[in-house]
């Protein structure tokens, strides 16, 4: 009998060889948190530079008042789907809320942004139809994408020319054509460079989704994301995003304004087989969400502490992995030894960054990858830089590994 | 194997080689994820590279039943066949 494990023991190898050179970059554990930016691992206080938590959202007053009288009011958990009994009155006010912030009519709200892609994805696209997706696309969209049945074509990372060969190539009468595509990319903190590929649309008609998980709250003179900023919002079908970054909470949605765009709800598995979020999560999701309109000075303070860190790491002479300045600034490492054990040694100097390596990471990139807070103070942030300058541009820990 | 398949089984390791790191003979059973241990990522690297020699679509879900060499063969000479459109 072959044992079932026995595929995995490449990556079985490859995690003891990491777990020989110190902390568990998988499986490390955060026993206390203290603030957005600060939590004690491995027993020690330590800055985050690594959460994803770009609003600096999950510790609001506010937020968490609503999340203790959504507990008081709802309970712990809607123990059902959001076709059966697991729809309560917080999630269609968030929908709402949320449409209304994204100034679109329909708004579906999924368990995670992870379900929210392959709802979406799935909702949309079918096996006669043909989604094209761009090569360095989270793994959520690759998910559905797979979920959906569609033929699955993927074209160069931010390359609408590639896109547009491709599009080319296919009859527009086998089937619907749905163009996938990031607001900012999670690995690499690069935009797509949505202008291009609008153009492309125009040309060869398509219908187009947007992943706004990472750039929702955080670009755009409203924060609706990389097409608010780019004024493109009414050549983008689709807008999907997530609650577990800006919103600081767990979910996901899905939102645009085409008249039949409920049928998801009855036609998306992810949707209909699986429970809805905690009442807990959608009452702090709303009260997140209308913080994100109120207080537009924290997209300023993020942006401000980006850029921070993005010139500090730049007279470092570090090299980032794009050239604008985004909250994701992701710094290259010879390889992933050398991304191992500096990943440890920052950790071991108190701070927490991501670590990435191939597949996670495209083009076979190692990477160190930093997410910027709107809760991050300017000494954390020259703290970071500092560390990484002791760190990772002396070379002196990568020559002694 | 016909000649025009041999030429396309060259082709394909040609555009290979970079991504078999350890350099291991290509045969025709070669399983070009698991004999060359290359990750997911590079393997849809590797189809988006024959694609663009050979100026053809290879949908992602055609992929699931192509492993080996002699596979991706066929996918290719199938592709072509169609005219490459997906
Ligand atoms: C681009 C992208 N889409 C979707 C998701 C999934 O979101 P969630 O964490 O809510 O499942 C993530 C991150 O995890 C992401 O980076």
């Amino acid at each position: 009998m072959i044992d079932l494990f026995d595929k995995h023991h490449h990556t079985i190898e490859r995690h003891s060889r990491m777990l020989q050179m110190g902390s568990d970059v998988v499986g490390l554990a955060s026993t206390q948190m203290l603030s957005p930016t600060r939590a004690i691992i491995d027993g020690r206080e330590t800055v985050l530079a690594g959460t994803n938590n770009y609003m600096g959202i999950t510790f609001e007053e506010d937020c968490i008042a609503a999340g203790k009288k959504a507990l008081d009011e709802f309970g712990t958990g809607t123990t059902g789907s959001r076709i059966a009994n697991g729809t309560y009155g917080l999630h269609r006010e968030l929908e709402q809320e949320l449409a209304g912030f994204l100034g679109r009519k329909h708004c579906i709200v999924f368990t995670t942004g992870y379900q929210a892609n392959l709802g979406m994805m799935a909702g949309l696209a079918g096996p006669k139809d043909t989604i094209f997706l761009d090569a360095d696309s989270h793994s959520s969209i690759y998910d559905g994408c797979t979920l959906s049945g569609a033929n699955l074509v993927r074209f160069r990372h931010n390359n609408a020319t590639d896109l547009e060969k491709r599009l080319a190539r296919h009859d527009p009468e086998s089937g619907g054509r749905l163009v996938v595509l990031e607001g900012i990319y999670s690995m690499v903190g690069d935009r797509a460079p949505l202008a291009d590929f609008v153009e492309v649309k125009k040309r060869q008609g398509f219908q187009l989704l947007v992943d706004e998980a990472h750039s929702f709250g955080v670009l755009g003179p409203n924060g609706r994301g990389l097409a608010d900023e780019a004024g493109l919002e009414s050549d983008v079908d689709f807008i999907v995003g997530t609650f577990s970054k800006s919103v600081g909470a767990i979910g996901g949605f899905g939102a645009g304004d085409h008249p039949q765009f409920d049928a998801i709800r009855y036609s998306s598995r992810p949707y209909m087989f699986t429970a809805s979020p905690s009442p807990s999560s959608a009452a702090t999701s709303i009260a997140a969400v209308r913080k994100l309109k109120a207080e537009p000075e924290r997209r300023a303070r993020l942006a401000d502490n980006s850029k921070r860190l993005f010139d500090g790491f730049h007279a470092l002479g570090l090299e980032t992995c794009c050239d604008t300045v985004s909250p994701v600034i992701a710094v290259k490492c010879p390889d992933e030894l050398a991304a191992i054990v500096m990943w440890n040694a920052l950790l071991k100097a108190g701070v927490y960054v991501n670590i990435a390596v191939p597949p996670a990471a495209p083009n076979n990139l190692c990477l160190l990858r930093c997410s910027v807070s709107a809760a991050h103070t300017h000494d954390d942030i020259d703290l970071i830089i500092k560390l990484f300058g002791e760190v990772v541009a002396s070379g002196a820990v990568a020559v002694s590994a | 194997m016909t000649a025009d398949s041999k030429e396309i089984f060259a082709k394909l390791s040609e555009l290979l080689a970079p991504f078999n790191s350890k350099n291991i003979e290509l045969k025709p059973d070669t399983e070009i994820s698991t004999d060359l241990n290359i990750d997911s990522v590079s393997v849809m690297d590797f189809v988006m590279e024959v694609e663009d020699h050979f100026d053809i679509d290879i949908p992602l879900n055609v992929l699931a039943d192509t492993h080996t060499m002699t596979d991706m063969v066929k996918v290719v000479e199938q592709r072509l066949a169609q005219g490459g459109s997906s």
